[in-house]
């Protein structure tokens, strides 16, 4: 793995497994290190001042990965009323149904790639490849929690009321984002995910 | 309590931010100023990770219901009654105006014991990004105060004189091979913009040239990072900057320099030197 100093404090590994890494990185429990933040193809690796990147460099470029990041067992089942804003519109440019868009959606099994945007934002991979769609062309002002939503390759659910772009396909009542629980996010790297259809 | 008379532009509780839960998407925030904080929280015998409150462009006023021990510290600004860096003693009742900052841009508040407010994710810190933390301050609201650990032991604090045209260093990468060269950089000096805030301070100047096409896909980033947008022009992120990120980091600030970014104002002009990778 290629390794990328971010400064004199971090380093960038690139990864085409991130949770995997992340994990992997967390296993080491070394208190140098402050945060392990997965993205799409890389981890960051934050440490306390004066630490020495070069060995730490060396051992995360060769670090072993996991088989898998998740502990096995369930994966997080998220109900969903699917009367998302967006479905029509989806349905137009894949060329499927609502109908075929909502089964599509819920028939595949994702993972929590990683987390950005706002606390508790998860990007999930796995949609299936016909649900790949652009972004809205004029974000929304205001997606409420909960929001169920796609964009390009990923999947999401909104963990709060924020602005965004994807597009909404339904919405759950699960609370995926809430600071005075810990963990405070449902989702985590690695996390697996199903959806599933509720009227 | 002490009590908000006036909160000036913006005023915020700070303590040294939420380390660790940068994989959940919440960013590091606390003081963007931090070696300033851990200096006023000294001066009070307060831990360094104490909260007090930043000031953005002062002009804020406070009123301490029982005697207080206080710290000013930071962007240099007209205290009344006090001083900066230094403890003093504000009698019952006292109102404690602050001016506008002669240079700088955020003043550091300690007062002896912390301030005390709930603290979210293991921090009191106001995130303007992500909204956690307490809400900025404004007239009215009343802080609590917690129990000071350590003695007072210093007089007076000297810290470095205010800075005119800083020079930044910075460290090539992660993303630098984005760009056909980082020589724009260092070429002249850049100015800050009004845009500027907790989250970055963005730059007028020389911009960069993409070597490559398409888009970064997103990736964690530090604090102090130089991200450039398709614009060319770098934003240096500062404390509650996202924890990801979908344009290339040019460079990365040395962490020591981060502090003097953070009181970078509006107007100024700030120069880069590129050291080692």
């Amino acid at each position: 793995m290629k390794v990328l100093r971010a400064g004199d404090a971090a380093l960038l590994v690139e990864t085409e497994t991130p949770h995997r890494l992340h994990a992997a990185v967390r296993a080491l429990g070394r208190t140098e290190i402050v945060d392990v933040v997965p993205g799409a193809g890389t981890v960051l690796v934050t440490t306390a001042p004066g630490t020495d990147l070069g060995p730490l460099g060396a051992l995360l470029g060769d670090l072993p990965l996991p088989e898998t990041s998740t502990a096995g067992g369930e994966p997080l089942r998220v109900p969903v009323v699917y009367d998302g804003a967006d479905l029509d519109e989806v349905a137009a440019i894949t060329g499927l149904t609502r109908a075929q868009v909502v089964e599509r959606h819920a028939a595949a099994e994702y993972v929590v790639a990683y987390l950005g945007f706002s606390p508790g934002f998860g990007y999930l991979t796995g949609l299936d490849e016909r649900l790949h769609v652009p972004r809205r062309d004029s974000p929304r002002t205001a997606v409420p929690a909960g929001s169920v939503a796609i964009a390009g390759p990923y999947g999401a659910i909104y963990p709060s009321s924020s602005p965004g772009g994807w597009r909404l396909l339904g919405r759950t009542t699960l609370r995926l984002w809430d600071p005075d629980r810990e963990p405070p996010s449902l989702l985590q790297p690695g996390t697996r995910v199903r959806f599933e259809a509720r009227a | 309590m002490i009590e908000v008379v006036r909160s000036g532009p913006l005023a915020t509780v700070q303590d040294l931010g939420r380390a660790g839960y940068a994989h959940l998407g919440v960013p590091h925030s606390g003081a963007a100023d931090r070696p300033s904080l851990c200096l006023a929280n000294r001066l009070v015998g307060n831990d360094e990770g104490a909260a007090g409150l930043e000031l953005t462009f002062g002009g804020a006023a406070l009123r301490f219901d029982a005697g207080a021990w206080i710290a000013v510290t930071g962007a240099p600004l007209p205290v009344r009654p006090g001083t900066m860096n230094a403890p003093f003693h504000v009698p019952a009742g006292t109102v404690v105006e602050f001016g506008a900052p002669s240079s700088g841009v955020r003043t550091y508040v300690a007062v002896r014991g912390g301030v005390e407010v709930e603290p979210v994710l293991g921090s009191r810190s106001t995130d303007v990004l992500s909204g956690l933390g307490p809400p900025p301050l404004s007239a009215g609201d009343r802080l609590g105060r917690g129990h000071a650990t350590g003695p007072i032991t210093v007089d007076v604090a000297p810290v470095p004189e205010p800075e005119t045209e800083p020079v930044l260093r910075i460290a090539p990468g992660p993303r630098d091979d984005w760009f056909e060269s980082l020589e724009p950089l260092t070429r002249a000096a850049y100015e800050v913009t009004a845009q500027s805030n907790r989250v970055g301070v963005r730059l007028e100047g020389p911009a960069l040239t993409r070597r490559r096409e398409g888009e970064l896909p997103s990736e964690g980033m530090v604090t102090g990072s130089l991200q450039v947008p398709p614009n060319g022009l770098p934003i240096i992120f500062l404390a509650d900057h996202p924890t990801t990120g979908g344009y290339p980091v040019a460079a990365v600030l040395a962490a020591d320099d981060v502090p003097r970014a953070a009181q970078l104002r509006p107007g100024q002009r700030v120069r880069f030197r590129l050291t080692g990778p």
